[in-house]
């Protein structure tokens, strides 16, 4: 029985899980290492992070999860929920302990709520996708600040590149200050130590604007007024799929 | 001329909203050869209007000038509205720079009738064409077939396109002669089973070759109005089930109807559109699609309108309580899918889970079953049914009566000055159709 503390990245989480297989432990809670609170009287284990343990566990779970759930565990450690650690680690070692699949198991609670977990970080991937608003500068660059609730901006580089593919765009996550910027060719992780943007709402600064891009965003604000139907006002079937976070960073709903 | 664009995309905008289509769904294209654009299979909304509708697609008439006058419609000849018809080029930029800022999906084009449906069609052809060739745009396209167009260019339109639609707008033959009597039926159902036909043909072929010019390949969709005529809910369901197998189509869209044209004797006079008809109309279009229901079964044969106060799952289940309990534990999927309160998602995840261990009432719960509702007709590991003697109608009764209760305590917080009256909401309003 023991306190388990590692760094707070997913390795560190599957190098914990290494640990205690290689050294017999019953993790009481797993915790990060900036939410530990001291606990007296209790035995304490800080894990370090060994990429080479972390890879062997991450590759064992990949010859056992069904293809469909081959990213769940990392999804569900993307929502950072307090617990997801415990409930990871029971969910693993009992994985590893049956001989068949426990994936659809709906009846534990580990696995429920682990897809719950992992249903959240998609639905943040889903709306990312949605809301992503570029604006054009007049070097040709289109860029786009985001924010998104989980760190789920790496996910959404396949699609923008399959379809902005003939336009250099960076995509901006203000909330972690990195980024990436498609050049024509190739995506990099990018960033950005001097900021010519709007440290709150992504706006780029209006001189650097392409001319004509204040007055699209007036065409779409424009537009998005004028097909919105009066007479069956429903704002809070609205604010259900477009919640207020996003509000700001888009043309037709920040207020100027 | 940055202006006068502002102004034809507000008028345009305005006169195309009471289109309810905008899904973007049902084909999946990669961008290859370098061009812009792609399309998800899945459809994806990019915002959302104070109506609460989505906004997915760029959605405009091309003109709303009309050469027709039919009743129910906003644009039609006599109404004084403002006018406005956007150039060909106009469209093309506008939907490439939306597309560009990720503000929208693809293209909705649709407009009003001028000279002749033939010169109409003709011209929205041009866009699609101009996009998909010259700008190499590779993002979603939806045309409207304009009725009485030449079979020629509505099937070049479907090259270009992915979806295609023509409305039906109103149910049965009879009214749509009295509101539009330069309309008629076969000229709508015409296009619609051409499309059909070439959806079908295309579908073929690629199973035989392995080059296909695609063919509208998201499918084809209509709508219906919904409360502007007398036509009752069995005829509008059994219409739209056989769109759905005959026709094949992949949507019908309801749409409740508005009062645009006060002044016309022939519509009906209503202070507010028929929000909860429509919405029981969708939730029975959705048993018929997802919940494999047949249109007969949504309803019985006596009163030929949905309940507007229960849905119409679970009326069906109120009316049928022979079939109930559902042991969830042993039935069969398609039985589970039928329990008021499971929904496909959470039908799904009981088979997945009673493989490992019988399901109780906490798993059920936990897996999003609402049990408010289902308690009354399932079984499961410990529950006892509270099927019990349950007349039909005290049924029905009693589980309104328990949302009612719910509903009050949410608002219980403070006392109110002045206690709302009691309206009879149960007894439908009565519309008056003048002949």
């Amino acid at each position: 029985m023991a306190y388990l503390i590692y760094d707070g990245t997913f390795e560190g989480l599957l190098s914990t899980v290494f640990q205690c297989y290689q050294q017999k432990i019953t993790p009481t809670d797993i915790c990060r290492e900036a939410d530990f609170q001291e606990i007296l009287f209790t035995e304490k284990l800080t894990v370090a992070t060994n990429e080479q343990q972390a890879g062997r566990v991450w590759k064992a779970l990949q010859k056992k999860l069904h293809q469909r759930n081959r990213e769940l565990p990392f999804m569900a450690f993307l929502s950072g929920e307090a617990g997801v650690e415990m409930v990871l680690y029971r969910f693993v070692r009992r994985l590893f302990d049956t001989s068949f699949s426990i994936e659809t198991d709906y009846g534990d609670a580990d696995v429920l709520q682990l897809k719950k977990m992992e249903r959240k970080v998609l639905q943040e991937t889903s709306r990312l996708l949605q809301f992503v608003r570029f604006q054009e500068t007049k070097d040709g660059l289109y860029f786009s600040p985001v924010e998104p609730a989980y760190d789920v901006l790496p996910f959404t580089i396949r699609h923008f590149k399959d379809r902005f593919a003939d336009q250099q765009w960076l995509i901006y996550d203000l909330k972690r200050d990195y980024g990436f910027y498609y050049d024509l060719k190739t995506v990099r992780e990018v960033e950005i130590s001097e900021k010519t943007f709007s440290r709150v709402d992504g706006k780029v600064k209006a001189d650097l604007l392409q001319e004509q891009e204040t007055s699209y965003q007036v065409l779409w604000k424009n537009y998005f007024d004028s097909i919105n139907i009066k007479e069956r006002r429903n704002h809070k079937l609205q604010r259900q799929h477009m919640p207020q976070r996003y509000w700001k960073f888009l043309p037709e709903k920040s207020s100027k | 001329m940055q202006v006068s664009v502002q102004e034809k995309l507000k008028i345009l905008a305005d006169a195309a909203k009471y289109d309810v289509s905008c899904s973007s769904s049902g084909n999946s294209r990669s961008n290859s050869g370098g061009g812009i654009g792609n399309a998800v299979a899945a459809g994806i909304c990019h915002s959302f209007t104070d109506d609460g509708r989505c906004i997915s697609l760029f959605k405009i008439l091309m003109t709303n000038h009309c050469i027709y006058d039919c009743a129910y419609c906003i644009n039609r000849r006599t109404n004084d509205r403002p006018r406005a018809a956007f150039a060909v080029q106009e469209i093309v930029d506008l939907t490439i720079n939306f597309y560009r800022r990720n503000y929208i999906e693809g293209l909705f084009l649709s407009s009003g009738v001028i000279k002749s449906p033939d010169y109409t069609m003709e011209r929205m052809m041009l866009v699609a064409k101009k996009l998909r060739t010259e700008e190499r745009y590779r993002g979603y396209i939806h045309l409207k077939a304009i009725p009485g167009a030449s079979p020629e260019l509505i099937a070049e339109a479907g090259q270009y396109a992915d979806r295609m639609s023509v409305n039906i707008e109103i149910p049965t033959e009879l009214q749509l002669k009295k509101l539009a009597p330069e309309k008629d039926y076969l000229s709508v159902l015409q296009p619609m089973n051409q499309i059909s036909e070439g959806i079908q043909s295309y579908k073929e072929e690629r199973k035989k070759f392995q080059r296909v010019p695609p063919f509208t390949p998201a499918g084809q969709s209509t709508q219906l109005i919904v409360g502007a005529t007398p036509e009752s809910d069995r005829e509008i369901l059994q219409l739209s089930s056989n769109f759905y197998h005959q026709q094949k189509l992949k949507r019908v869209y309801y749409s409740g109807y508005l009062p645009v044209n006060e002044h016309d004797k022939r519509l009906p006079a209503i202070q507010s559109p028929p929000l909860i008809r429509e919405n029981r109309l969708y939730q029975s279009d959705w048993l018929m699609r997802f919940y494999e229901f047949s249109a007969a079964e949504i309803l019985s044969p006596e009163p030929p309108f949905l309940d507007l106060e229960v849905d119409p799952k679970l009326a069906y289940a109120i009316r049928n309580l022979h079939l109930f309990p559902v042991d969830i534990n042993k039935a069969d999927y398609h039985f589970i899918l039928r329990v008021p309160g499971i929904g496909v998602q959470s039908a799904r995840m009981i088979v997945d889970a009673r493989r490992f261990r019988r399901l109780t009432s906490y798993h059920l719960k936990k897996i999003g079953v609402v049990m408010k509702r289902a308690q009354y007709f399932i079984t499961c590991n410990e529950l006892p049914s509270r099927m019990a003697n349950w007349e039909p109608e005290r049924l029905k009764s009693h589980i309104l009566a328990e949302s009612r209760i719910k509903r009050r305590k949410a608002g219980d917080t403070q006392l109110m000055l002045f206690p709302p009256q009691d309206s009879p909401a149960s007894v439908p309003r009565q519309l008056h159709f003048k002949n």
